[in-house]
């Protein structure tokens, strides 16, 4: 393995980038929060605040997905990942501190009583709603900040605990013994994520911290709705960074056979985002049902008509006709392209998600939303270069590290 | 039906047969096919086959069933038979996503077997000459075509030195053959009978 770089350095141009977008993301923070946060409008506040909720909840989403690809694929065995699996696992360093910010959102949401957000939170307006005191066992402050807490504290945890064991992956070369007993620790490891994934991202949380902004609006489908878009955002951000290695001269056993994997991930979840996104808006367009078409009334047919279907035309016909090819997955240049159109158009998907229904009367997607994107994007770009300079870029000792170099699709 | 010459070899393990491929080709014969008992990874290339072209033509088949399905429904519920459903518009177009996409499925999956049977020169009533029936079993069957300057002889010497653990001379009909040989040809005059 002599001439395998497994050390990454920092380049100096990309920490200036990511300081840089912090910097400007930074300034609309604190303009916004001035000019809109604090002030004394109500609208002014829900925009303020709706922004930063989205864009945390997608970031922490994203970067969780990381954690959420490697158990999964490490719970089916999978071998093929190893030679690459060092960045999903720097991606998901960033989910305690993207975990903590959305923590300190949604905190001060619930805690300040903000009640244009939150319609639950007001406890006069849900005593007299026999729907919203149905639901109060769910939908009260107290189970919103236990189960949040729970929620983040939890992915942190169980996500550190499974980067500590790949640790070991590069300490000395293991006997049989000794792998099989490593790959056994991963899997209860990978299994207690999966589960804890399960119960939040792919149930409570969406609905929780989303959906709950309709309070009277429900559907099952949401948290899976969710999931899909955090999700296929999560494997474009892998696919990303895999490139942006590759282009540096790091990644020598990773090749386009990975690529071409990671973008059929791409492309099935995009299809499959697509199938609970149709499967959810047929029911309540057919069933025509006031309560259910409530959420839907001013996206199709209200001023977020544009996003709307901006919306399913990057997340669904791009994807579709784009990445259908085998050459177009194995193609650096394309899948770069459509890895960045993903992770836009998903953003754009939780956009219309929150502030879809807190600003039903206008669309105001301007300097705030990308300054504030521009400030998650900066923080993921320099805590993930750092996160992959504190360790070895490949697992060399990893028992199922020569799968991954032999792979072929 | 055109009858031709084959030099058969046989080889007992994937690893033997892999060096083998490659020493044919580079030698310059023409392989014709190579039999194996399961699906052999990168064998395809090794044998410089080229990428297949069949799932062009279930896209072309899977679009085929969108407009035939979308144009289909659309014809029948606003020109042919307005029905009022619900109070639904006459086209609804979310109601018929569902169809139009099972019916993209249905000519993509049934066009792509049809297609491929076609391509492999499999339909009923054709046979099917079997070069080793020991390649659906255990063993590793590589054919190779002979062409007018090929010593079958030498060829067989040259798989043998390869690792081939048997091999034989066959003279078989390929493509579409209905299980008849020429008049003036007996059945089965070549066929070694090959004890498994």
């Amino acid at each position: 393995m002599a001439s395998i770089r497994l050390q990454f350095e920092i380049p100096g141009k990309l920490k200036t980038w990511s300081l840089g977008l912090i910097g400007v993301g930074l300034v609309a923070l604190v303009f916004g929060m001035i000019t809109k946060g604090f002030s004394s409008d109500e609208h002014e506040q829900v925009h303020f605040w709706g922004t930063l909720m989205y864009n945390t909840i997608f970031w922490t989403l994203v970067t969780n997905a990381s954690m959420f690809f490697i158990c999964v694929t490490t719970l089916a065995m999978g071998g093929w990942q190893q030679s690459f699996r060092r960045i999903p696992e720097a991606i998901s360093t960033l989910v305690p501190i993207f975990g903590a910010i959305t923590f300190a959102v949604l905190l001060y949401v619930v805690l300040t009583d903000k009640h244009h957000i939150y319609h639950w939170l007001d406890t006069a307006a849900v005593a007299k709603d026999p729907i919203l005191t149905g639901k109060s066992g769910f939908l009260n402050a107290k189970f919103y900040i236990i189960w949040t807490t729970l929620t983040i504290g939890f992915w942190s945890f169980l996500g550190w605990r499974m980067r500590q064991l790949s640790n070991e992956a590069d300490v000395e070369a293991m006997d049989h013994e000794t792998g099989l007993k490593f790959i056994f620790r991963n899997t209860v490891r990978a299994a207690l994520f999966t589960v804890w994934f399960a119960l939040t991202v792919g149930s409570t949380v969406p609905w929780l911290w989303i959906m709950s902004i309709d309070a009277h609006w429900y559907s099952t489908m949401f948290s899976w709705y969710t999931f899909a878009s955090s999700f296929v955002s999560g494997m474009s951000l892998i696919a990303l960074w895999l490139i942006y290695l590759k282009n540096k001269g790091y990644m020598e056993l990773t090749t386009q056979e990975h690529l071409h994997d990671v973008g059929k991930f791409m492309f099935a979840f995009s299809i499959f985002w697509t199938y609970l996104w149709f499967s959810q808006y047929m029911l309540i367009w057919y069933a025509n049902i006031p309560e259910e078409t409530v959420y839907f009334k001013h996206r199709v047919q209200g001023p977020y008509k544009g996003i709307f279907f901006l919306n399913l035309i990057i997340n669904f016909l791009c994807p579709l006709l784009i990445l259908m090819k085998r050459s177009a997955k194995r193609n650096y240049t394309l899948v770069t392209f459509m890895a960045v159109l993903i992770i836009f158009g998903h953003w754009i998907d939780f956009y219309q998600m929150v502030m879809g229904s807190l600003m039903k009367e206008s669309v105001e997607l301007g300097w705030l939303d990308f300054g504030i994107l521009s400030f998650f994007v900066g923080m993921m770009i320099f805590f993930v270069a750092r996160a992959l300079a504190s360790k070895p870029l490949i697992p060399k000792y990893h028992p199922f590290l020569k799968e991954s170099v032999i792979h072929t699709v | 039906m055109a009858k031709k010459k084959f030099v058969v070899g046989c080889f007992n393990d994937e690893e033997v047969l892999f060096p083998a491929v490659k020493k044919v080709r580079t030698a310059g014969y023409k392989i014709h096919d190579v039999y194996t008992p399961f699906a052999v990874h990168g064998l395809d290339h090794a044998m410089g086959l080229r990428e297949t072209s069949l799932h062009t033509a279930g896209f072309i088949y899977g679009i085929t069933g969108t407009t035939t399905a979308l144009s289909c429904i659309s014809w029948i519920f606003t020109k042919d038979w307005p029905l009022n459903i619900g109070g639904k518009p006459h086209f609804a177009l979310p109601a018929w996503i569902p169809i139009t996409f099972e019916l993209t499925v249905l000519f993509a999956a049934v066009g792509m077997v049809l297609t491929f049977c076609y391509i492999s020169q499999l339909a009923p009533f054709v046979k099917k000459h079997h070069f080793h029936a020991r390649a659906t079993d255990d063993l590793f069957v590589m054919v190779i075509e002979c062409t007018d300057t090929t010593n079958a002889e030498d060829l067989k010497a040259f798989l043998a030195s390869n690792g081939a653990v048997e091999t034989d001379i066959q003279v078989a009909e390929e493509g579409w053959w209905f299980g008849r040989y020429d008049k003036d040809e007996m059945r089965f005059e070549n066929k070694q009978i090959v004890a498994a």
